[in-house]
């Protein structure tokens, strides 16, 4: 019996497979959203309790795993966000590039955390994926389960609120 | 706004923030996996237990129900 499958009936093996062959890619896909490698491995693994939790709605020969795993990580990621925005504003886990002098970096990225805490989850999580982690725009659709032009009006959206909020701040993109 | 000010944030962000593409996973999670599915067995939602409650308050009520039931079935 094949793997998915197998996966789909309930088999827990299969689901270790599976979760031992897609486990890098569901945190590193988590972790450009939600930027921390302690969280980020924690809802790698609600992911896929969710995924495991919806085994049999999962159709072997029709569906397509991959992109079924990738909305329900950038569901858990967004649900993090969404759970959390005020009191984890992205932490230093990730730490920035060495183009702008200690002080400079420190306070520009202070100000970029705020403005981007202004924005909602679904635009925050748009934005780090098109801008900072330049993924196609056609993944970010797929992964939201959208359009591609809906992701454009998003990014739109967002950058006009990072600029308005930047600029109350006295920063000027 | 115009794709220069769309650069310039994107810029702005880019310099400020690390992109994670090169993050790699510390260790295995599996063994976070299986604690996960050991810890939560399948829970029977509270308006299950409720709807078994009122279908035995009923047979108790009316025991006329049961065969009536039955029947049907």
């Amino acid at each position: 019996m094949e793997l998915l499958a197998r996966f789909a009936a309930g088999d827990i093996e299969a689901f270790e497979t599976l979760f031992r062959q897609h486990q890098c890619d569901v945190f590193r896909w988590i972790i450009r959203i939600v930027r921390n490698t302690a969280t980020a491995e924690d809802l790698t693994v609600e992911a896929f309790w969710r995924l495991y939790r919806a085994h049999a709605r999962f159709d072997p020969v029709a569906g397509n795993f991959g992109a079924w795993l990738r909305r329900i990580a950038t569901n858990v990621a967004i649900d993090h966000l969404r759970r959390s925005r005020i009191e984890v504003p992205l932490p230093d886990d990730l730490p920035a590039l060495e183009s702008m002098r200690p002080g400079e970096q420190s306070e520009m990225r202070d100000q970029i955390v705020r403005a981007l805490d202004k924005l909602s989850p679904n635009l925050r999580s748009v934005i780090l994926l098109a801008l900072v982690e330049e993924q196609p725009y056609a993944e970010i659709a797929q992964s939201l389960g959208i359009s591609e032009n809906a992701v454009r009006v998003r990014v739109f959206r967002g950058v006009r609120i990072l600029r308005k909020e930047l600029s109350r701040m006295g920063a000027h993109p | 706004m115009n794709d220069r000010e769309m650069d310039d944030v994107k810029k702005l962000l880019k310099d400020t923030l690390k992109p994670a593409h090169d993050a790699e996973l510390r260790r295995d999670l599996w063994p976070a996996m299986l604690q996960r599915l050991d810890e939560r067995p399948i829970r029977v939602p509270w308006w299950d237990w409720a709807l078994l409650a009122c279908a035995i308050a009923l047979f108790c009520l009316f025991p006329g129900t049961i065969p009536a039931l039955l029947y049907h079935l």
